[in-house]
């Protein structure tokens, strides 16, 4: 237990179950096979009722097709599903669920306009009436400390609310085995901890619960076991709570991660590149957030970081930088100096700045057409990848310098964007505009999703740009990406930034709170740190 | 057992060359099971229909006299169709087109002069653009679906035509046929096989076919085209303006659709006419997605599907069938061909039983 990092209350909530507990779901040799490429290659795997199991694995090691196995949604090629002790057949979800095994998704799968009752009623498929169902709804939450409205309409919830409406749908299937896919990549701290809570509850009756995270300190505090995947294949097994998160991380990239490098601090001399000045911006929809008077001055050097939970004003703020919403006043952006506010993508981009957006797939890139193509996407204002009109080859060069540099594995030399793992493609679209090497970066949540030895190279990439003078801006909700990688940090909160603070001088706890929106009545942005 | 659909990492090229083969097999054999199903030797039907009109040299130069608009007004559609705007209005465009056209040249019929000529083309593609124009405008400014407003005004433009040759531009000379005076020489497109009814608009036909293929392959603007089409978002991105290329979108396959409105009044029919299209503008839709939205591809696409219309009437003139079986294989083909294209990005797959039957209310 050396590395107790920054979580102050790294305890021993990781409570042993009793290893007397019964096996509850046993893999044996389960194999996919998709073409000629082995998904998940004879994995044996087991987990007893009681247990937080976490299952570990760079993107593309099988962690999704294996639990979609177990869930129906993917039919194993080979080898053997055992529940409660006897082979089982699982079909699909339905029979899944029908069996007690229930899942959560990553990405969330309700309707924006019906309620949190309708929502999952649909889910249950018509066996409850509306107004029992509402009830049990409420009792369900209650017990679980998740608690809910079942009459509010999800649009007006928050991701974290969101969530628990699908671990709550979930719940009312009376599971004995919950599946989690990355249930906390889009909570606050405050929100994991209630998280935590309801899953210390629900292996004290028994549920076992199968946890994949990409945070391992999370995993550490809070698994009783561990099963590590690389390249479709179990590479090892253990207790997290005697590994420190850099062992972990270790045994699923198979070599040692490194920690990203400030070779020296930021300047504080060098001249302002990227500079908001009082950055408005009206609502684009109903359920859009507004930009209120935002201030921001990023230097040459420096990495500014912008924490805050999903949905405040992060997609705005990135569409006015960006210039895919163009601002009313021009003054309101200055890019090196000239004011950018009015100006197009495109012109923004001569002016030397660089956008990664945080979707990869259908805005960073095309997911029909190759690498070299997507590289015209952004670039087809330099000569030798567009002339006169024409398209010239430097785009297949680019590209093949961004695979080589960044090391993205891919399956042939120019494939399509869409059969590049996350990683992979996370890798190749941060690479892109850092090949350029633009005076400005702006990029929304660089390593979302992505393997710590992809995130690792990202992060030190984002850096290392910053340190040959440019000014990095990093909205991301990743507190340790935000920690690791910013000089300076600041907080959306309802479409407003606090003023940013120096990493050093400032905490977790202090970034969580800005991030709840507590101290946020404007003078009380600065006051926090 | 159960059959299900698999997502494929990348579209299968081999796919894509298959998917057309596989659909015009698939047209085959209804169309044998048609023709049997009325009492017809299928092989027999199937010759008289598809092999038949190309055994003399008329024939062939028929296919190609009506390859023409098709192959015209398909590229247009394509791209428009890559960009993801769904005009299915052709047919409206190459009715308005030739209305403009032929208005320049009933207006200046005396005129004996080798512009008059240009002229009426220049006019018919602007006709075309004008009416494809305004559910360009009405997409983008009121967000109106295009597919309605597109093919409303093809109704309008014929009825319009049809009012046209019946009263203010019926020849005054026509026994009061619906018919407009019959082209003077300068306003009829020249020929390119003296003797048969093949004119230079099959020239125009290969010329955009040429023009778009490099196009789309090799410039800046086929690439927006393909990243507005494929995903709005990564577009606006990359610094495209999805407005300004859906007013491009329309406008071009609106242009040539009046040129090939236009080319077909003054090379193939000689004056205006109540109906002066079997349905070019619609058959077109089909003939750009056999051809795979691809310029090469839609010029073999468009000899296929003239042979349809060559194919209808020999039916109905060897074996007595109704001509409304072109439009039966028209439609087969543009189902199957559709259809077919699913196997591009999905690999079939049969799944063992499924005993509970539940697989509906699966969440995959």
């Amino acid at each position: 237990m050396n590395a107790e990092a920054r979580h102050t209350d790294t305890g021993s909530e990781a409570a042993k179950p009793a290893n007397s507990q019964p096996t509850l779901l046993e893999a044996r040799g389960l194999t996919k096979a998709f073409g000629d490429f082995l998904a998940c290659d004879h994995i044996d795997f087991s987990i007893r009722r009681g247990e937080i199991h976490a299952l570990l694995g760079e993107n593309g090691a099988g962690k999704s097709t294996f639990v979609k196995m177990l869930y129906g949604a993917l039919q194993p090629t080979s080898g053997e599903i055992r529940w409660k002790g006897e082979p089982v057949s699982i079909d699909n979800p339905a029979t899944a669920r029908r069996l007690g095994i229930g899942m959560v998704f990553q990405h969330f799968s309700l309707f924006d306009v019906l309620t949190v009752a309708e929502n999952i009623a649909l889910a249950l498929a018509g066996k409850v009436g509306p107004g029992a169902l509402a009830e049990r709804i409420r009792t369900v939450s209650r017990d679980y400390g998740l608690p809910l409205d079942p009459m509010s309409i999800v649009a007006d919830l928050s991701v974290g609310e969101r969530q628990r409406v699908e671990i709550v749908r979930c719940l009312l299937q009376e599971p004995d085995l919950i599946i989690m896919d990355e249930p906390t990549s889009v909570l606050t701290p405050h929100e994991a901890e209630d998280l935590f809570r309801t899953l210390a509850r629900l292996t004290g009756e028994g549920v076992a619960i199968l946890y994949i995270s990409h945070r391992l300190e999370e995993v550490k505090r809070l698994c009783h076991a561990a099963t590590i995947l690389r390249h479709g294949k179990v590479v090892g097994s253990c207790d997290p709570a005697g590994e420190t998160p850099a062992s972990l991380a270790r045994m699923m990239v198979g070599a040692d991660v490194r920690e990203v490098r400030h070779r020296e601090q930021a300047r504080l001399d060098m001249p302002v590149r990227l500079e908001l000045k009082h950055l408005s911006l009206p609502p684009a929809g109903p359920f859009s957030v507004p930009l209120v008077e935002i201030d921001l001055a990023v230097r040459g050097g420096e990495v500014v970081a912008i924490a805050g939970v999903a949905g405040n004003g992060q997609g705005e703020l990135f569409d006015a930088l960006s210039g895919e919403r163009p601002l009313h006043d021009r003054g309101a952006l200055v890019i090196d100096g000239h004011e950018a506010g009015r100006m197009s993508v495109g012109a923004r981009r001569r002016l030397g700045a660089a956008f990664v957006p945080e979707e990869r797939l259908g805005h960073a890139a095309v997911p029909g057409l190759k690498l070299s193509e997507n590289v015209v996407l952004t670039r087809h204002g330099e000569h030798h990848v567009v002339r006169g009109g024409f398209l010239k080859g430097g785009a297949r060069a680019i590209a093949d310098r961004v695979v080589e540099s960044f090391d993205v594995r891919k399956s042939h030399r120019d494939p399509e964007a869409r059969s590049l793992s996350g990683g992979n493609l996370q890798k190749f679209v941060v690479g892109r505009e850092i090949d350029r090497q633009p005076g400005v970066l702006v990029v929304s949540q660089p390593t979302w999703g992505v393997d710590a030895g992809a995130s690792a190279d990202i992060r030190q990439a984002l850096v290392d740009l910053a340190r040959a003078g440019s000014a990095v801006l990093v909205i991301s909700q990743d507190l340790d990406e935000i920690f690791e990688v910013a000089d300076r940090i600041a907080v959306v909160s309802r479409g407003r930034l606090s003023a940013p603070v120096p990493a050093a001088t400032t905490s977790r706890d202090d970034i969580g709170l800005l991030m709840g929106g507590i101290g946020h009545g404007g003078e009380g942005a600065s006051d926090a740190a | 057992m159960r059959l299900e659909l698999v997502r494929r990492p990348e579209q299968s090229r081999r796919m894509a060359m298959l998917s057309p083969l596989l659909a015009i097999a698939l047209t085959l054999v209804s169309g044998a099971i048609l023709f049997a199903a009325l009492g017809h030797d299928p092989v027999r039907a199937l010759g008289v229909y598809f092999i038949e009109p190309l055994t003399t040299s008329w024939s062939v130069q028929e296919l190609l006299v009506k390859a023409t608009p098709l192959v015209m007004i398909a590229v247009g559609l394509a791209i428009c169709y890559l960009s993801n705007n769904w005009n299915i209005g052709a047919e409206g465009q190459f009715t308005f087109g030739a209305i403009a056209g032929s208005g320049v040249a009933l207006s200046l019929n005396s005129w004996d002069s080798g512009l008059l000529l240009p002229l009426m083309l220049v006019a018919g593609i602007l006709g075309g653009m004008a009416w494809a124009a305004i559910p360009a405008f009405l997409k983008t400014r009121f967000n109106t679906n295009e597919i309605l407003t597109s093919l409303m005004l093809v109704y309008v433009a014929q009825l319009l035509l049809d009012w046209l040759v019946r009263g203010p531009w019926r020849d005054p000379g026509g026994y009061n046929f619906p018919e407009s005076e019959v082209f003077s020489d300068a306003a009829t497109m020249p020929l390119l096989i003296a003797g048969s009814r093949l004119h230079i608009g099959a020239v125009f036909a290969v010329l955009a076919v040429v023009v778009a293929a490099i196009m789309l392959g090799a410039t800046l603007k086929g690439f927006e085209i393909r990243v507005l089409g494929q995903a709005p978002k990564a577009g606006s991105f990359a610094g495209f303006s999805r407005t300004r290329l859906t007013v491009f979108a329309f406008l071009l396959s609106g242009g040539l659709a009046g040129l090939a409105g236009i080319s077909e009044v003054s090379g193939t029919i000689g004056q205006l006419r109540p109906t002066i299209s079997p349905g070019y503008g619609f058959a077109a839709i089909i003939v750009a997605f056999l051809g795979r939205l691809n310029p090469i591809g839609i010029l073999v696409a468009g000899l296929l599907l003239a042979l349809s219309y060559l194919g209808g009437e020999a039916a109905q003139v060897s074996l007595g069938i109704s001509d409304k079986i072109t439009k039966v294989f028209q439609g087969m083909l543009l189902i199957y061909v559709l259809a077919c294209d699913t196997f591009i990005l999905y690999r079939p797959r049969l799944v063992r039983a499924n005993p509970t039957g539940e697989a509906a209310h699966g969440r995959a």
